[in-house]
């Protein structure tokens, strides 16, 4: 028998053959192989002797050396200590945290809004649905850098100044320098309080776990989230008391022209976080129209020819299944979601872009800066990825 | 048996219960199934009238139609300055270019809308010779004519262009260097080579890893450095070189999809009438796998289009860069000059982009052929 396999062809011609080793596959992908990495090297190597040349002309030298130095420069907002003698490597820590907070409060708004929106949106109710798609071919057609300037303009100029700050009892106020709240000091024995709100989230977790075995064995439905979520908010006052109180605030107060002491929520970030969730929303709800539709009518039929009502339809029968169709694409959202708060480089938050520019523009040290976001931007992208893949493989149908 | 009863002729015809059928019916079932629903509806109907009022408002009964300068705008309770958009509009399709020169980014224009409709529009005949001019003939020859400095066209610098100009030319270079770039790219991760495979993977993950931002920033301060000394392309050439990659990476995505949805037997049948590698691609395989992605390129194109306002961000004059310079301008500068230019801006990419999304979408019925409920 002669060899049927195709990758039959790869072998050496026989002697005699008629095939040159000009034609052999195999030899043509080594030597291919040799010229892409012969080239690339040959790039590198022109692009580091130029670079090399470049910095010596500039008086500069490669190296990371410059991340203990004093920045210099101030941020406008910043979740750990942070001030102009602050070295530059704490200024990078800073943004990235600030980024962080941004993604996580963005991601976790636009996702709710989203999934409200995209559920509207196949409404049987045409003026729910049609505002949803208004909302959706408005928001979505825009440049989002626009939309955050638009909701800088909106946020900032109705704003009054920092001496005719409106006031909530005395604690809040909400100014043109942004929100500022009481400070919370925790003092020894707040332990408890994150300890109580564990308890709570273990205690729900296996309420509903009895509450679902309940339900698979007499048909009773036990309103799990009603009675747990009062709980889950309390238990850390619970945790609080038990400790003796141990909660002090740091009240803003004005001095001279600012204010001092307080958290501050800068307008930047509020309009930054306003246009992201608006922005992404548009997105995830089109994900959740398209995942919603993927699943097939016979479910829904089925649902209410078995006379249940369409609210639990979709949330019993029909979203479990459209999650595994829409976590994916919703992955890839949550990573532009991230990726785009890097914009508030333009309104001037002080997120991870922001203070790798402004250490870049200080320093001077461009190939460094790219480098470092670079790495934290990838590592920021795989750790969502990652964590989206896990909550994906635990949703996914479990077949034989 | 006998029967008492039997009906010999039809009954009449009963009307549908009045809870299903007439008009009032016809209304609840459309605006209000449930009570909560239409509660839900009353409440976003007012909202969106106050929303389409207020906007309407501002934006004509108490706009400034017509003023020399900033004086009416600024004027307690004056609504959209639109004077300020009458005075600046040429500036922001043009930029900077010299005003006696502005026949040459009109003939760009002019070409590039023609070539882009014989491509877009399925009936237009040529596609082949069309694509091979828009894509190779027209960047060079637009480059030329614009940059000029021979024949006695005067030479106009990049930093001169700007506005409309440079967005237009911007996202035209990123969907032009994205699709070959993009095609080889995603050839190259479907490669069985290791190393051409290793590579094109590494580049289009870590690039669709970094926000665009920092790819714009990296090609205005690092690429520099990488030039050969005395070298020095210019702002726009560095940021253009940055967009194509990374649009290229996203475009990379979109056609291995396409790739990855043509069945196995293309290629077996391709392998075994005999054709090469690039036969098998240029003549079986990329005709019916780009068919199928054209919604996915012309979505690429929208973002990217969308995309092209943060060059600014680098202190390019594009379209949102210009517009937002003149809010400076001490003419001008009122209570309402920003709104207005944002609300034109607005205005300006929400058309450019619903018609691409529209494109897009008729595109995707004309290919679905499968079966729609």
């Amino acid at each position: 028998m002669t060899n049927l396999d195709p990758r039959a062809t790869s072998a050496p011609p026989q002697a005699g053959g008629s095939t040159s080793w000009l034609y052999d596959p195999k030899l043509r992908g080594i030597v291919s192989q040799i010229v892409v990495v012969v080239l690339l090297a040959w790039g590198l190597y022109e692009v580091i002797d130029n670079t090399q040349d470049n910095l010596k002309k500039l008086n500069q030298n490669f190296g990371f050396g410059f991340l203990t130095q004093a920045a210099g420069f101030d941020l406008s907002s910043s979740l750990v200590e942070y001030s102009s003698s602050s070295t530059y490597g704490r200024a990078i820590v800073a943004g990235l945290l600030n980024t962080i907070l941004v993604a996580t409060l963005g991601i976790f708004f636009a996702t709710i809004l989203g999934f409200v929106v995209g559920v509207m949106r196949l409404s049987k109710n045409k003026v729910v649905a049609g505002a949803a798609t208004l909302y959706i071919e408005l928001l979505r057609n825009v440049p989002l850098l626009l939309q955050i300037f638009m909701w800088y303009a909106l946020v900032l100029k109705p704003l009054p100044g920092v001496k005719e700050a409106y006031s909530f009892f005395d604690s809040i106020f909400i100014s043109k320098k942004g929100i500022l709240m009481p400070h919370p000091n925790f003092g020894p024995g707040a332990w408890l309080a994150l300890l109580a709100l564990a308890a709570a989230f273990l205690g729900t977790w296996m309420f509903r776990k009895h509450a679902r075995k309940r339900q698979e064995k007499t048909g009773q439905i036990t309103p799990v989230w009603l009675i747990s979520i009062p709980i889950i908010l309390l238990s850390p006052f619970l945790g609080l008391a038990l400790a003796g109180w141990p909660l002090t605030f740091d009240y803003p107060e004005l001095k001279g022209f600012n204010f001092a002491n307080g958290m501050t929520m800068v307008p930047e970030m509020v309009a930054l976080l306003i246009a992201l969730v608006f922005y992404s929303a548009t997105f995830i709800a089109e994900t959740v129209r398209g995942g919603i539709q993927a699943i097939s009518h016979g479910q829904s039929e089925a649902s209410s020819a078995l006379g249940i009502s369409r609210g639990y339809a979709l949330r019993l029968v029909v979203i479990p299944q459209a999650m595994r169709v829409i976590i994916p694409p919703l992955a890839s959202q949550y990573l532009n979601l991230t990726k785009n708060s890097s914009l508030a480089i333009a309104i001037g938050f002080p997120d991870l872009m922001y203070a790798g520019g402004t250490v870049n523009n200080q320093s001077g040290k461009a190939i460094e800066v790219v480098f470092i976001l670079m790495v934290v931007y990838l590592s920021l992208s795989l750790l969502t990825a990652a964590f989206m893949n896990w909550f994906n493989s635990r949703m996914k149908l479990v077949e034989r | 048996m006998t029967l008492a009863y039997v009906r010999t002729t039809e009954a009449p015809q009963l009307p549908a219960p009045a809870s299903t059928a007439g008009l009032w019916a016809r209304l609840r079932d459309r605006f209000a199934p449930t009570p909560l629903s239409g509660v839900a509806a009353a409440v976003i109907a007012i909202f969106l009238a106050w929303a389409v009022w207020t906007i309407f408002d501002w934006a004509v009964l108490r706009a400034v139609w017509s003023a020399p300068d900033r004086e009416a705008c600024n004027a307690v309770g004056a609504g959209a300055c639109w004077p300020f958009v009458g005075s600046k509009w040429l500036q922001w399709i043009y930029g900077f270019y010299p005003i006696e020169q502005r026949w040459r980014p009109n003939i760009v224009f002019l070409l590039g809308a023609l070539s882009l409709a014989g491509l877009l529009i399925p009936k237009i005949p040529y596609k082949g010779w069309n694509a091979l001019f828009f894509f190779i003939a027209y960047p060079i020859f637009t480059y030329v004519l614009l940059l000029g400095g021979f024949f006695g066209l005067e030479q106009v610098d990049t930093e001169q262009w700007g506005g409309l100009l440079i967005t237009l030319i911007a996202s035209i270079t990123g969907i032009v260097a994205s699709v070959p770039l993009g095609i080889l790219l995603a050839l190259g991760r479907k490669s069985e080579m290791p190393v051409v495979r290793l590579l094109c993977t590494g580049f289009i993950e870590i690039v669709r890893g970094v926000p665009l931002v920092l790819v714009l920033f990296m090609a205005a301060n690092m690429f520099p450095l990488f030039m050969p000394p005395g070298v020095n392309p210019g702002k726009l050439l560095l940021a253009l070189i940055g967009i194509g990659l990374f649009s290229a990476a996203y475009m990379a995505e979109v056609i291995r999809g396409g790739l990855q949805a043509i069945p196995k037997g293309q290629y077996e049948a391709s392998m075994a009438v005999g054709l090469s590698y690039w036969r098998m691609m240029l003549l079986v395989v990329m005709p019916q796998a780009l068919k199928i992605v054209i919604p996915g390129i012309v979505n690429n194109f929208i973002s990217l289009f969308k995309d092209t306002s943060l060059v600014s961000v680098i202190g390019i004059f594009d379209l949102f860069n210009i517009v937002q310079s003149g809010f400076n301008d001490a003419t001008w500068a009122s209570a309402q000059t920003g709104n207005t230019g944002y609300f034109a801006l607005a205005l300006i990419y929400w058309a450019f982009c619903f018609a691409m999304s529209r494109y897009s979408q008729y595109i995707e019925r004309r290919l679905n052929t499968g079966h729609k409920r």
